[in-house]
């Protein structure tokens, strides 16, 4: 228990200094640890390790989610039918298309946000609140309203006309191949920018005064303050940030199942969308597991690569 | 925007005195932005008090926003007679309260560990969580429910403890494997060592233990990352759908998002779903109130110094 | 144990709940209970029960799904004489393997909603079952509407809806083509079937309606709303939707859709009761099955929905399905119902067809499309060694 460790003798441990330490302590500070790691991964251990072996050994049998059949190993052949399938390239291809815009835009948005409601100013809790609802309300309610609103004769087309003075001719965003996704980018930033407005504004309070006091007294203002105090003060939350707008769409699927079912002509199809329908709608839980063994892999790629950037730079 | 030099604003900020024009700029940006952010919750909200022939009909006017027309409170009555909302919140706010306090507990402690403890395999532990951060739910779904109706359980029957096995229909199964969440150890992971390790070596003078340090000195500067992983745990929590639905059959046991799937029958109830809507999103926002005040508000002052 | 997939519904569920409660009372050795899911969730609830081996006695199922779930065992056969489904409306009938699993109290039916005032403002002929419009008829009177402009589109498929409404509502033209979804001679193969002339001529036919404005790409969300609101003109719907519409306007017409070679068309098979493969209690769900057979239980599920009831007797005691009754057409039109294709492999052909359908309305090439639906068909029923028990 990790309670009882609390009269444990004082360690002295220097930060970043070699330190001499005798083997006692340091045996119970191991201890401690373990214990204190272990309820986490054994939990993790249990929901979500052993789920991804299962998954993992699925993708090599044909598995049918109904079948009176027991599934039989099926070596790489689901991996091939992977290879030569255009449907699955398309996913991959928009779900990094989604990613690669949405997570600099949506982080952006928010930070200038967070920056907004910083300010002291009248009414701004009740900003933040506003800015926080639509992330507060669930995805499947917010893409039902949206396509009421994406129609040929709905509220977005009403709007660009009204601002264009009738020069904007309606568009029916979900139903082209160029508009729907990023119609559902839009969508998904709308949703989630305030929540990442609430972490960047947690971040930008930690910032301590005396940085801002002794910035103005070097006569720092506006780009200067902002570039040599503020970004350097938001490290770690930055890559909250990215990691959290990341992992959201990498995962995008409640938006395309709701709005467009992967349509028009596979614009919207994701890797998620595409594994899940293959998996329940098509029974294929074989097939389904290999598409998502091979996204694990791509997005195991893509965040050391992430992580390798975020570290390089100071 | 009259900040005074001592205030935190972080943002740029121009002289004190500033010309009316872009004072009423500022105005302007604001109420684009509230009207941008509310306006599609206004419409459900203004929607669920109208019969569906109007909602549609209303759509792509500006009459979707205001509570005009046949307005009455029938969907919210509709509601309530066909789906048993008051279970399902209860429901809701039992799973993901549990599931959220647990985390938090569950999760920094091990990330304390991982980040301020020293011990031989800690590095090995740290990359597996965070290998294993980017694994969309949706994709384990099916490998999960196999494995969940292996589990045991203990079932206590009045003095008597006895052991079942599966875990389909009950409330530890839309709990228990969404507690420990490799995404929130990594969150705290990286807070608590942005945390300067002189305070633990202060506290260890006085005499502190690990679970001292742990609870007096680190989780009280981790308000931030407190805030983010609770909100990060409840909303996935209060939204989940697809997993009870594979996993709870009887109807004392389902989560508010389950409710919405009453309304799609072969004619759809458009405004009911609207109402319905509305009611569950209330008291997640009435929490957030509660939040951002009792954190985002006070980590100013607690804010980590040097 | 009953499961249902009427949560929600509760008109319905009341029905289910009266024969529950009338079967306990009227004998000792059975019990009945009912667990009642929404709809849009209920496939999800069973397939994962059976995964967990934790499947009731007693079933409620959705037509072309019982074949799949028949060969999957999650089903037995109810074993009961063939000739005592002999007054129910075929398409209520769930057979697999020349066996009957399962049987409904009631079915839905489409039809071309319109209004009579609609189609005399335009000088459109009425069609009748028997004479109805021919496949150049129908362009010629989708066509006048729309130079008309009084609608923002003529003809409304319900193509915003998602999932079993595409094979449900679309193959019924198909096969008014002369094409189909599989080949029902030895269901191995869609060859031919679903690539085969008569199905080019479905899709270019189906594509044109979008690439010409007759269609949305993707409708309302509500097709029967958008009819009351007057946004169209001829709506393609399910019976579900007649209340909605009647309610609105005096002259609405259910008409038969339009005859592309093959006779006019249209889709079968709604919900239905079967039994378990895992019930403990064989008996009594046999008993409880035959008790609920009874005519006034088919006329209360028919007062309740407002559906097609299942057998010609309860029809006779419902006003608006007796013979000159408002909705006796629909009883009409499901008597001309072809069932999605009974076989295990139905889901697989569901999801391709789907996804090909949408494809080609939005402009994919329909011979590719076609032949890529095609293969991946063959392959899954490959897959799965030609589905055989």
């Amino acid at each position: 228990m990790p309670t009882t460790l609390t009269t444990a003798p004082p360690i002295t441990r220097p930060a970043a200094t070699p330190t001499k330490r005798t083997a006692r302590p340091r045996r119970l500070e191991a201890l401690a640890a373990v214990a204190m790691a272990s309820p986490a991964v054994v939990l993790l251990f249990i929901f979500l390790i052993v789920p991804i072996l299962l998954a993992f050994g699925l993708a090599f049998t044909n598995a049918q989610l109904v079948s009176p059949r027991p599934m039989r190993f099926i070596g790489l052949d689901n991996f091939t039918r992977l290879a030569g399938d255009t449907v699955f390239w398309a996913s991959l291809r928009n779900t990094l298309y989604f990613a690669v815009v949405v997570v600099p835009v949506q982080a952006g948005c928010a930070l200038i946000l967070a920056m907004l409601v910083n300010a002291k100013i009248r009414g701004r809790n009740f900003l933040r609140t506003v800015y926080f609802v639509p992330a507060v309300t669930s995805m499947v309610v917010v893409s039902l309203l949206w396509r009421f609103m994406y129609q040929p004769d709905g509220l977005v087309n009403k709007f660009l006309a009204a601002i264009t003075l009738g020069r904007w001719e309606g568009i029916d965003w979900l139903n082209h191949p160029t508009t729907a996704l990023p119609a559902i980018m839009f969508m998904s930033i709308w949703q989630g920018v305030g929540f990442h407005m609430v972490i960047w504004l947690a971040g930008l309070q930690t910032i301590p005064l005396e940085l801002y006091e002794a910035a103005d007294i070097d006569g720092a203002t506006g780009w200067n303050r902002f570039r040599y105090v503020t970004w350097p003060g938001l490290r770690a939350t930055r890559t909250f940030i990215l990691v959290t707008i990341t992992i959201a769409t990498f995962s995008l699927f409640t938006q395309i199942s709701v709005m467009t079912q992967g349509g028009p002509l596979d614009a919207t199809s994701t890797v998620v969308f595409m594994a899940v329908r293959t998996g329940y709608e098509q029974h294929s839980t074989g097939y389904a597991s290999a598409i998502s063994l091979a996204f694990f892999v791509l997005v195991l790629t893509v965040s050391a690569v992430q992580r390798f950037l975020t570290r390089e730079r100071p | 925007m009259t900040a005074t030099p001592q205030s935190p604003t972080a943002g740029p900020r121009a002289t004190p005195a500033r010309p009316l024009t872009r004072r009423a700029a500022a105005h302007t940006l604001r109420a684009g932005l509230v009207l941008f952010f509310a306006a599609p919750l206004v419409f459900m909200a203004v929607s669920s008090l109208k019969p569906d022939g109007q909602i549609f009909s209303d759509t792509g006017t500006i009459k979707a926003f205001l509570p005009i027309g046949d307005v009455s409170l029938d969907n919210y009555r509709g509601v309530f007679e066909r789906v048993p909302a008051a279970q399902f919140l209860l429901n809701s706010i039992l799973i993901s309260t549990v599931t959220v306090v647990a985390g938090l507990v569950i999760n920094s402690l091990a990330a304390f560990a991982l980040s301020r403890m020293r011990w031989r395999g800690r590095k090995v532990v740290l990359s597996a969580i965070i290998a294993t951060l980017i694994v969309p739910f949706e994709t384990l779904a099916l490998p999960l429910l196999w494995w969940v109706n292996k589990l045991p359980w203990l079932t206590a029957n009045g003095f008597q403890l006895t052991l079942t096995t599966g875990w389909l229909d009950t409330y530890q199964v839309q709990i228990l494997p969404f507690i420990a969440n490799a995404f929130s150890v990594y969150l705290f992971h990286q807070y608590f060592t942005s945390i300067p390790t002189e305070l633990d070596e202060a506290a260890r003078i006085e005499g502190a233990g690990f679970f001292t340090i742990y609870r007096r000195v680190v989780l009280p500067l981790s308000g931030p990352a407190i805030a983010t992983v609770a909100i990060l745990t409840f909303l996935p929590a209060w939204n989940s759908y697809l997993w009870p639905l594979m996993v709870v059959q009887s109807e004392d046991l389902r989560p508010v998002m389950v409710g919405i799937q009453y309304f799609f029958q072969l004619n759809v109830a458009w405004g009911q779903i609207m109402a319905y809507s509305t009611m569950i999103t209330i008291p997640v926002l009435a929490l957030f109130l509660a939040f951002q005040r009792s954190f985002v508000n006070s980590i100013a002052s607690t804010g980590v110094k040097g | 144990m009953l499961w249902t997939h009427n949560a929600g519904n509760d008109k319905e569920l009341g029905v289910v709940r009266q024969i529950i409660d009338d079967f306990n009372a009227s004998q000792a050795t059975f019990k009945v209970e009912y667990q009642a899911f929404p709809q849009g969730a209920y496939n999800d609830s069973v397939v994962a029960a059976a995964a967990a081996k934790k499947l009731p006695c007693l079933l409620d199922i959705d037509g072309p799904n019982v074949p799949n779930w028949a060969w999957a065992k999650y089903l037995q056969p109810l074993d009961m004489p063939e000739n005592r489904f002999a007054d129910q409306l075929p398409s209520t009938v769930g057979k697999y393997d020349g066996k009957v699993y399962s049987f409904g109290f009631y079915d839905v039916a489409l039809s071309m909603i319109t209004r009579k005032s609609t189609l005399s403002r335009y000088g459109i002929r009425v069609p009748t079952l028997k004479q109805p419009w021919s496949g150049a008829e129908f362009t010629a009177a989708i066509t006048k509407i729309k130079s008309s402009g009084d609608f923002d589109y003529p003809l409304d498929l319900n193509t915003g809806a998602t999932g079993e409404w595409w094979p449900y509502g679309y193959s019924p033209f198909l096969q008014s083509f002369g094409g189909d979804l599989v080949d029902r001679s030895s269901y191995t193969t869609a060859s031919g079937a679903l690539n085969g002339a008569p199905a080019l001529a479905w899709a270019k036919w189906f594509q044109g309606l979008a690439a010409d404005g007759m269609v949305a790409k993707k409708s309302g969300q509500d097709p029967a709303v958008d009819f009351t609101n007057g946004k169209t003109a001829i709506s393609w719907n399910g019976s579900w939707a007649a209340d909605t519409v009647t309610a609105k306007f005096d002259d609405v017409l259910f008409l038969p859709p339009p005859d592309f070679g093959a006779g006019p068309k249209i889709g079968g098979g709604s919900w239905q009761w079967g039994m378990t493969s895992s019930c403990g209690s064989r008996e009594g769900a046999q008993a409880y099955l035959n008790f609920a057979r009874q005519t006034k239980y088919f006329v209360e599920f028919g007062k309740a929905t407002g559906l097609i009831p299942a057998s010609t007797t309860a029809a006779a005691q419902l006003p608006n399905y007796a013979p000159e009754g408002k909705y006796r057409v629909f009883l009409d039109l499901a008597g001309t119902a072809v069932v999605r294709p009974e076989t295990p492999g139905y889901p697989y052909i569901s999801s391709v067809f789907t996804k090909a359908a949408q494809d080609i309305l939005n402009g994919a090439d329909p011979k590719q499309t076609l032949d890529k639906a095609v293969t991946d068909i063959d392959n899954n029923i490959k897959q799965n060694d030609n589905y055989r028990s």
